[in-house]
């Protein structure tokens, strides 16, 4: 089959490699009808995660059909039409039952390579590297889903179509929990980092969530304009503006009640000097970990209030403005998402006409051009804020 | 509980002197902190000039601020009698130290060469720094006694105690989990057969008995007076998460054998028993829980950490 290969720092093919098979009585294998390029992927192929190796195939956003079952999968049935989750989830385990599925605790084999680096393993992730698995991803023709019995969701209504059920595979729910753990209240307003696809469904979410005012800071005016006119954002570009003080104006002095931070360790770093911090991390012109806006929503944030994370993190930061989050109270909450527990009422969501996720997409191509595709999405080309691709 | 107290192994004196070896590694890497901290402070200009960097004075700032991040470490090193996290915090600055480096050598106006030995050098502090801090943190080694290896692990199962005792219990379901076992099988008089992979597609085998068998409590077994590898081991089982859930605690302990199977076993057993029982326990986890041994295309054997330096590429095998 087809399938997108990492192929070393800033290298993706689209390769000729073997058909998955069936390991574990409680796979399945599913041809690809849909998948789509994650925030997530561009930090894999900017070779920020360790323990990838050559030829593993990418890819952690897709659905389409079963073609065969492992003899352990009863409640699906070869002709499905599914999403699959991009967390790997027993729904077995302690975590798993506490719907905490990102952390599942049987579904990494490669945990003590995780444990190694953070302590303990997270669940594992199609095409996410090594030390979360090793598994094969989803933007290839086929893909071979683990515990079939417990994550991928069956989309009954025929009248969907792929685009708009695609994203409950991992963008529509991370933006959604990373609105959720905020725990907003009626009159709250929130501020949102990143007017990627994350960053997107962040904002409609909040709203969703009844979140009085959302505002999205980006720097780019086209991913900005769709945060405004498509998820209903008041907007900040973050060159323009000294992003604190226009937070603090907006709500007279408080900041924002939640700060969720949805652009990862990739972060670039404004233009203004903000706060010394900033100074001298961009006099140290550090490449790899950039928690510019991380830090930036923290010492934004309202006294008393949360700060959620869902920008991906890989190893440590420097200068962690943890005296800003201890003495003014915030909370923190992050994590991978937790899909399997958002499908099915985000897919009741889209199936009432509360949302219609395809107003992030921008560019639709064949599985064959895939590298093109991370191209246009990484530089932003061709005002590029989401790919999908069809095998 | 109190028993699994009393069963802790006591340092023993090798530990102790591994750990000296360790500690004169740490402090070394302090007093190496110091050396680049305080030109780094004081004549940040040279320094600059000496690494490669243009001297410019917005670089000058960075290199006190870095030359403080050593001396704050020095510091911290020197100071601890066990010092694992300051010594982190070296390997953490040596990372952004290469960063830092890597972003002048992009930039037209630093002389490449300089700035590459430079880097080449930090890189073997770090390499230094990584292997120190590894060794410092890791507590929980097999500590040996009388000459016995022993090693003991715990994992929790969202299993109830009797159904995983009852699992154990069977010890033909063993090779199902432990990696190197090949079969186990009940002999007359409550006796067991156990056969072992070993390497070049041979077997070690042994005799081996049950001796004390609490219901849904504790397993213990020991192998027979003239085995080839003398070894024992138990496993606990305490109710967690309200009786819902079992603490499986495993402890083996063997002795290493005379120079004919030496080898064999060694390899058996892994150059590391500890991270084997890990990985035993892992399984044993993901059988009782999920069904079966997790796999991927990555390890396709399932959780097996000697193998986890080899991985498979992440895609389906031929
Ligand atoms: N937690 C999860 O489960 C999960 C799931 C999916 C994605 N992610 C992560 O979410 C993040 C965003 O994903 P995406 O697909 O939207 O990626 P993306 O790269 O398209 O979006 C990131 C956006 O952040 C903006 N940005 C960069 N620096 C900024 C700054 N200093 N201030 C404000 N905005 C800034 C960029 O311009 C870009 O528009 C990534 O880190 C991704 O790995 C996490
Ligand atoms: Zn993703
Ligand atoms: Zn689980």
């Amino acid at each position: 089959m087809k399938a997108t290969c990492w192929m070393g720092v800033h290298r993706v093919k689209v390769n000729d490699v073997p058909d998955p098979r069936i390991l574990n009585d409680r796979d399945a294998i599913v041809r690809i009808t849909s998948t789509a390029i994650c925030g997530s992927d561009l930090h894999l192929v900017g070779g920020y995660v360790p323990t990838m190796e050559k030829g593993d195939i990418l890819g952690h956003e897709f659905m389409g059909e079963v073609v065969e079952l492992g003899k352990a999968v009863t409640n699906l049935a070869v002709g499905d039409r599914v999403v699959v989750p991009f967390p790997i989830a027993c729904g077995n385990c302690l975590s798993c039952e506490r719907g905490l599925y990102s952390l599942c605790e049987n579904s990494n084999p490669n945990a003590g390579m995780a444990e190694k680096a953070w302590g303990s393993s997270p669940a594992g992730i199609f095409g996410y590297s090594h030390m979360l698995g090793g598994f094969a991803g989803g933007q290839a023709e086929y893909a071979r889903v683990p515990f079939a019995d417990v994550g991928p969701i069956k989309i009954e209504d025929d009248s969907l179509s792929d685009e708009q059920v695609l994203f409950l595979s991992d963008i529509f729910p991370t933006g959604y929990m990373g609105a959720e753990v905020c725990d907003i209240q009626p009159g709250d307003t929130v501020a949102v980092w990143g007017a990627g696809p994350v960053g997107q469904f962040a904002v409609a979410s909040a709203y969703l969530l009844g979140a009085e005012r959302v505002i999205a800071i980006d720097r780019f005016p086209y991913r900005l304009q769709m945060a405004r006119d498509k998820a209903g954002a008041e907007t900040l570009n973050y060159e323009e503006v000294d992003v604190r003080e226009a937070l603090r104006d907006l709500t007279a002095g408080r900041g924002p009640d939640a700060c969720i931070e949805a652009v990862g360790l990739e972060a670039h770093h404004g233009s203004g000097p903000i706060n010394a911090y900033d100074k001298v991390k961009q006099a140290m012109r550090l490449e790899t970990e950039r928690p510019h806006a991380l830090r930036q929503a923290i010492t934004s944030c309202r006294n008393g209030g949360t700060v959620s994370i869902m920008g991906v993190f890989g190893g440590m930061i420097d200068k962690f403005p943890i005296g800003s989050v201890m003495n003014r109270s915030l909370t923190i909450k992050t994590g991978q998402c937790h899909v399997q527990r958002y499908m099915r009422p985000l897919l009741e969501r889209i199936q009432s006409g509360e949302i219609d996720p395809r107003f992030v997409i921008t560019h639709r191509m064949s599985l064959a051009e895939a590298a093109r595709g991370y191209d246009m999405f990484k530089n932003k080309k061709d005002q590029c804020t989401k790919v999908v691709l069809s095998p | 509980m109190a028993d699994r107290q009393a069963s802790q192994p006591a340092p023993d004196s090798r530990a102790g002197q591994r750990h000296r070896g360790e500690d004169r590694l740490a402090k070394a890497l302090g007093w190496f902190s110091i050396g680049l901290g305080v030109p780094q402070l004081i004549a940040p200009g040279y320094f600059n000039r000496l690494i490669g960097v243009n001297d410019s004075r917005r670089n000058r700032w960075t290199t006190r601020a870095v030359g403080i991040r050593e001396l704050g470490g020095a510091a911290g090193i020197l100071d601890r009698p066990r010092p694992s996290g300051f010594l982190f915090a070296r390997v953490v600055g040596d990372a952004m130290d290469l960063l830092m480096l890597q972003a002048a050598m992009r930039r037209k106006d630093n002389p490449r060469r300089r700035v590459m030995a430079a880097a080449a050098a930090v890189a073997g502090v770090t390499v230094i720094d990584v292997i120190a801090s590894a060794k410092t943190s890791r507590s929980s080694d097999p500590t040996t006694e009388g000459g016995a290896v022993r090693a003991r692990t715990a994992i929790t199962v969202n299993r109830a105690p009797e159904e995983v005792y009852g699992y154990w219990h069977h010890f033909e379901n063993l090779p199902n989990f432990m990696a190197h076992l090949k079969s186990v099988e009940a002999k007359e008089d409550g006796r067991w057969r156990w056969v072992a992979n070993a390497p070049l597609g041979r077997t070690v085998e042994w005799e081996a008995q049950i001796e004390e068998d609490i219901p849904n409590q504790l397993i213990a077994w020991r192998s027979l007076e003239g085995s080839d590898v003398a070894n024992r081991g138990s496993v606990r089982f305490a109710p967690a998460a309200g009786g819902r859930a079992t603490e499986v605690t495993l402890e083996l302990a063997y002795e290493p054998p005379g120079r004919a199977v030496g080898a064999a076993v060694a390899r058996m057993f892994g150059e590391e028993p500890l991270q084997q029982m890990k990985d035993d326990v892992r399984r044993f986890k993901q059988v009782m829980e999920t069904g079966e041994v997790v796999r991927s295309d990555g390890t396709p054997d399932g959780t097996r950490s000697q193998r986890q330096l080899f991985q498979s590429e992440g895609q389906p095998a031929e």
